[in-house]
């Protein structure tokens, strides 16, 4: 039984964990936004507006549920579903800490350790175009459906620098197993630097990054849903938590991105500098924890940042950035990655 | 006694059947397109059941992530969504059956005359993944087929544009 | 397999959890459904045809390069994998799928089909 209670264990833990931060992720966006255009942000619920989320998520429990009657009902309910499945179950396989000793017994600090995981991430971020795809066609508007067409174009067409783009850690650490790419990413460079695959792979950190807000469909790549083209985009035509699903999701899958970006290039659970210290193992263990929360949040306030600074690319550069430079950006960055590997030198 | 294997086949088994009913007899060919989804879900479970965890990847990344959606872009491009007369208007009952019948008595008869080779679970198969050794057999032993692969995807690439461009000149950029 | 179970109890969970959110609003919404309410809202004006018009090819043709280049990146992974065993021969052999590779995309920039306008 120890094979279904422990992983279930784990991810009502992480599920918990991720509803509580995509809420108040929502409050970070609006009070950061709120600062930089010099206003004051969420203020009255609570103090410094910190039940504005609580407020937010009530709310949306009593509004009324509207299904336009031009609108594909079974598809339009299922869609927002598709996508909070995908957005939540692909930190299935990211792991957030090293092994963990609780009362005597050792726990894996990841819910399911495949060998495969970046393919199974892959593979379950593809899942996330059906979500918008069918939600733009199932409403029946015009608007949305162009927003759902052109979410899917933009996300497959990322898609391809995102998986190119990973294969240079591939090379480096001969193993798909997360577990393992994070385990490479202890120890220095020189001594002092970091193991991390960001100063390994800077281009593929780069392709990656731009690619995984293309995915994820955040400002500067938030065309599917660009307000001053496509009205709302794909989900112009939903209301009460159909929406929210959508907003969830969205949030949801930022933060497996960070995730997922934190594991591959920024050292995952690794704390640099630890063992100079003589902590007991488990305070280890929390540290490392800590210390993949804290790189998870930073990666997620850059999301932020870039999202209040930067305008929204028109469609035609989108796809020429995506196609033209990424593309063979990332299958450069691949063989001069298999080349510098071969002559020893990474 | 039926173990936990036991039921996850069933669980797939019953999910890919459903699935390819609703693709065969739904009025909606976006619900088709759709039920199309969990067939080859349903197939990526057969393999992650099997061990086959890289073929169960390709097939969610290239069927599901790829193949599926340009589908439902074919299928959004048309405009006759509901009640779509896909049947033609012969009907080849008894030939049709025959054929099926045919087929599935070869099948089932290649099931019971093959020799089965199972393999034993050992720790080392769970933990090492297909995909090294299916690397390693693309670069030494099937190193032609890899390539021709490569040659055969350009062509596809070639006419893909060719179909699509034909009316238009070459633009130089 | 093992491994694989959790990423399925992962989809089945967060299935109910979408499930229940829904079904909860469902149930504690109001409903009061009307005729405008009903209408599909578009942009504000009454919608003119229905929204299943054609699109653009482009759209479809992007989805079926990204199929024939995904499949390219696929066959990239268990090579990567293998690469410090397989060593220079593995490099050059893998430069050649690149290269055959290139010459098609050349070939889909040179006649346009990326070209968005």
């Amino acid at each position: 039984m120890n094979l279904i209670l422990e992983p279930i264990v784990k991810i009502l833990i992480v599920l918990f964990i991720n509803l509580t931060l995509v809420s108040y992720l929502v409050l970070i966006e609006r009070k950061v936004s709120a600062y930089i255009q010099n206003r004051i942000g969420p203020n009255r619920v609570g103090p410094w507006g910190l039940l504005q989320s609580v407020a937010d998520v009530v709310k949306l429990f009593f509004k009324e549920d509207i299904v336009p009657k031009d609108a594909n009902k079974f598809i339009h309910s299922l869609a927002p579903v598709i996508s909070v499945v995908v957005a939540f179950s692909t930190f299935a396989v990211i792991p957030f800490g090293n092994k963990i000793t609780l009362y005597g017994n050792e726990y894996n600090l990841v819910i399911a350790d495949v060998n495969v995981g970046v393919l199974v991430i892959l593979a379950l971020t593809s899942l996330g175009v059906y979500g918008i795809t069918l939600s733009g066609w199932s409403s029946n508007n015009k608007y949305s459906l162009l927003g759902g067409l052109r979410s899917s174009a933009q996300m497959i067409s990322y898609e391809l620098s995102m998986g190119i783009s990973l294969i240079g850690i591939l090379l480096m650490t001969q193993s798909m197993r997360l577990t393992q790419i994070v385990a490479e990413q202890g120890g220095y460079i020189f001594g002092f630097i970091p193991n991390w695959n960001i100063f390994l792979q800077p281009i593929g950190f780069i392709i990656f990054l731009v690619s995984t807000f293309a995915e994820t469909n955040r400002l500067p790549f938030d065309l599917p849903e660009a307000e001053e083209e496509l009205v709302g985009g794909y989900h112009t035509e939903y209301s009460g938590m159909k929406f929210g699903l959508f907003f969830l999701a969205e949030y949801a899958s930022m933060i497996t991105a960070s995730a997922f970006i934190v594991t591959l290039f920024l050292g995952g659970w690794q704390a640099p500098f630890i063992e100079y210290f003589n902590f007991s193992p488990f305070v280890i263990s929390l540290l490392q924890l800590s210390a993949f929360a804290i790189k998870v949040l930073f990666v997620l306030l850059f999301f932020i940042l870039i999202r209040w600074t930067i305008p929204r690319f028109r469609y035609d550069q989108l796809m020429n950035i995506g196609w033209k430079v990424m593309l063979p950006l990332s299958l450069l960055n691949l063989i001069v990655t298999a080349f510098l590997i071969l002559i020893n030198i990474l | 006694m039926l173990n936990l294997y036991d039921y996850i086949f069933y669980f797939f088994a019953i999910v890919i059947l459903g699935s390819s009913f609703v693709v065969v007899f739904s009025r909606n060919i976006v619900h088709s397109a759709f039920a199309l989804l969990f067939t080859f879900f349903g197939v990526a479970g057969f393999y992650v059941l099997l061990s086959a965890d890289f073929l169960a990847i390709t097939q969610l990344l290239v069927y599901v992530g790829g193949i599926l959606v340009l589908l439902l872009f074919g299928v959004m491009l048309t405009n006759n969504i509901v009640n779509v007369e896909i049947k033609s208007g012969t009907m080849q009952t008894l030939p049709a059956s025959l054929i099926a019948a045919l087929i599935a008595g070869l099948l089932c008869g290649i099931f019971y005359v093959s020799n089965w080779y199972l393999v034993p679970t050992t720790p080392e198969l769970l933990n090492n993944t297909t995909a090294v050794a299916i690397g390693y057999a693309f670069i030494t032993t099937w190193i032609l087929p890899f390539e021709v692969a490569s040659v055969v995807l350009l062509v596809a690439m070639i006419g893909a544009v060719i179909i699509a461009r034909r009316e238009k000149a070459p633009e130089v950029e | 397999m093992e491994p694989y179970i959790p990423i399925f109890l992962m989809l089945v969970i967060s299935t109910a959890l979408a499930i229940i959110l829904l079904k909860l609003q469902q149930s504690l919404g109001p409903k009061n459904p009307n005729k405008e309410k009903l209408s599909t809202y578009e942009s504000g004006m009454e919608p003119i045809r229905s929204a299943h018009e054609r699109f653009s090819i482009k759209y479809y043709m992007v989805a079926v390069l990204f199929i024939l280049f995904d499949i390219e990146v696929i066959f990239f992974y268990p090579w990567a994998v293998n690469f410090k065993m397989l060593g220079l021969f593995g490099f050059v052999e893998m430069l050649v799928f690149i290269g055959i590779l290139f010459i098609g995309y050349f070939y889909v920039l040179h006649k346009g089909a990326l070209k968005w306008d």
